[in-house]
């Protein structure tokens, strides 16, 4: 893991320019399948337009959200799906916020 | 070692119940979630109910727990009695004594809980439901962390050199902070939120499987003229009285170079100004828009305040005629 001074990483936007199967989001998540397919179906995790059954790169923060509030918090799917959107809402709004000060 | 009194962390008397308990952990949880809660060190917070919680809700863990009383006395050392353990029997699993599915804590208990229970102890059969899949083993770990860039890194598409602070094994045989040190091209246009991904940076992978990733997270710190919303940049336009309430073209930057913006005439404060494609250079580009400010000019010379007195003169002005009073 040691890189050299000079080494220039070159990566991609998550968001943008990468897609995943629910295998590599369910595998990254380290949980079975059918946990991101209940986010998908409580339509927190979008399947991207055209592209049968994968997601979008961002689909893997989402449900690392969600995952994490269903095991700490004692709280479903559709409860920890609300919960993510309303935290990206007060996220937007903060910043919104920030800028006007 | 540190003793800890798990009924004070959690803020429940010794004699709670098992509901009790419980109800006293969801809604510390929820208070201190990480990625809920607001709070000051609200992540270590968080660590010491999970703990505290992993011991009283199992009935094994919390008796032998209470045999210890309530501690050394304060500033003394604790050390657990030499019969510890003796009369108990754990199970690795602890589902099984605490009745609350689903509860899994993951991180590293204190050292406090790992001389009394050992790891083992620690969320087991949780853990291993999060962590069972054979085929997340053979992949080294992703790893994340949140970056802070200047805005001109992404209008740019530059290099960055980025500190990150990496949990490794140390020599001891426990985990310390080192810093890792990296050189990043920041994707141009890329908006605060959303990650870059470096494959392969994440974790080794302890057989023969890849390296895991490492996804940042980008925030930008704030910049001097521009607020990045998304993909579209908002500028704060100062303009005088007379540009606004007669017109002008003004000057303007952008981040692609100044562009000539007209006022039109009777413009108001706030009024927003859509510059197509001027934002952050995504694809497609954002738009840039430019909010109007109008500028009063300073009243700190006879001239001017001559100018100020001419003015209300000329124009019968009320800024308040809608408060109707």
């Amino acid at each position: 893991m040691a890189t050299r001074q000079t080494e220039i990483l070159v990566g991609q936007i998550l968001e943008e320019e990468v897609t995943l199967t629910f295998d590599e989001v369910s595998g990254a998540c380290a949980v079975a399948r059918e946990r991101i397919v209940e986010l998908v179906e409580q339509g927190l995790l979008e399947p991207r337009a055209g592209a049968d059954q994968r997601l979008g790169g961002d689909a893997l923060r989402r449900a690392r959200i969600a995952l994490r509030l269903q095991r700490d918090l004692g709280v479903n799917a559709a409860g920890a799906s609300l919960v993510v959107e309303l935290l990206e809402r007060i996220e937007l709004l903060e910043a919104r916020l920030r800028g006007r000060q | 070692m540190e003793f800890k009194d798990y009924y004070a962390i959690m803020g429940v008397p010794r004699e709670a119940t098992a509901e009790q308990i419980k109800q006293a952990y969801r809604k510390l949880a929820r208070k201190y979630h990480p990625d809920v809660s607001k709070e000051a060190e609200a992540e270590q917070r968080f660590k010491e109910v999970g703990e505290a919680y992993e011991v009283l809700r199992d009935p094994e863990k919390r008796a032998a727990y209470d045999q210890l009383g309530q501690g050394p006395r304060a500033g003394e050392e604790f050390r657990p009695p030499p019969d510890w353990g003796s009369g108990f029997e754990f199970r690795g699993a602890s589902g099984a004594g605490g009745g609350d599915e689903g509860f899994a804590f993951e991180g590293d208990p204190s050292e406090f809980f790992e001389t009394l229970f050992g790891r083992a102890g620690f969320g087991a059969a949780g853990a291993q439901a999060h962590h069972g899949h054979g085929r997340a083993r053979n992949r080294g770990e992703d790893h994340h962390a949140r970056v802070v860039i200047d805005l001109d890194a992404t209008l740019e598409g530059a290099t960055r050199t980025l500190t990150l602070r990496v949990p490794a094994m140390g020599e001891d045989g426990r985990p310390h902070l080192r810093d890792r040190t990296l050189n990043v091209r920041i994707p141009r246009g890329i908006q605060a939120g959303q990650h870059i991904r470096l494959a392969g940076q994440g974790s080794q992978s302890g057989g023969e499987g890849k390296p895991g990733d490492l996804y940042l997270e980008v925030q930008f710190a704030p910049h001097r003229l521009y607020r990045p919303e998304g993909r579209d940049l908002l500028l704060d336009l100062p303009v005088a009285p007379w540009e606004a309430a007669l017109g002008a073209t003004v000057t303007v930057p952008t981040p692609a170079g100044a562009v000539e913006l007209k006022i039109p005439a009777d413009s108001r404060a706030g009024t927003r100004l859509r510059l197509k494609g001027r934002g952050l250079p995504a694809n497609p580009p954002g738009d840039l828009y430019a909010m109007l400010q109008i500028a009063l000019p300073p009243a700190d010379s006879p001239g001017a305040r001559e100018a100020y007195r001419a003015l209300a003169t000329a124009l019968p002005f009320d800024p308040r005629a809608s408060f109707g009073a």
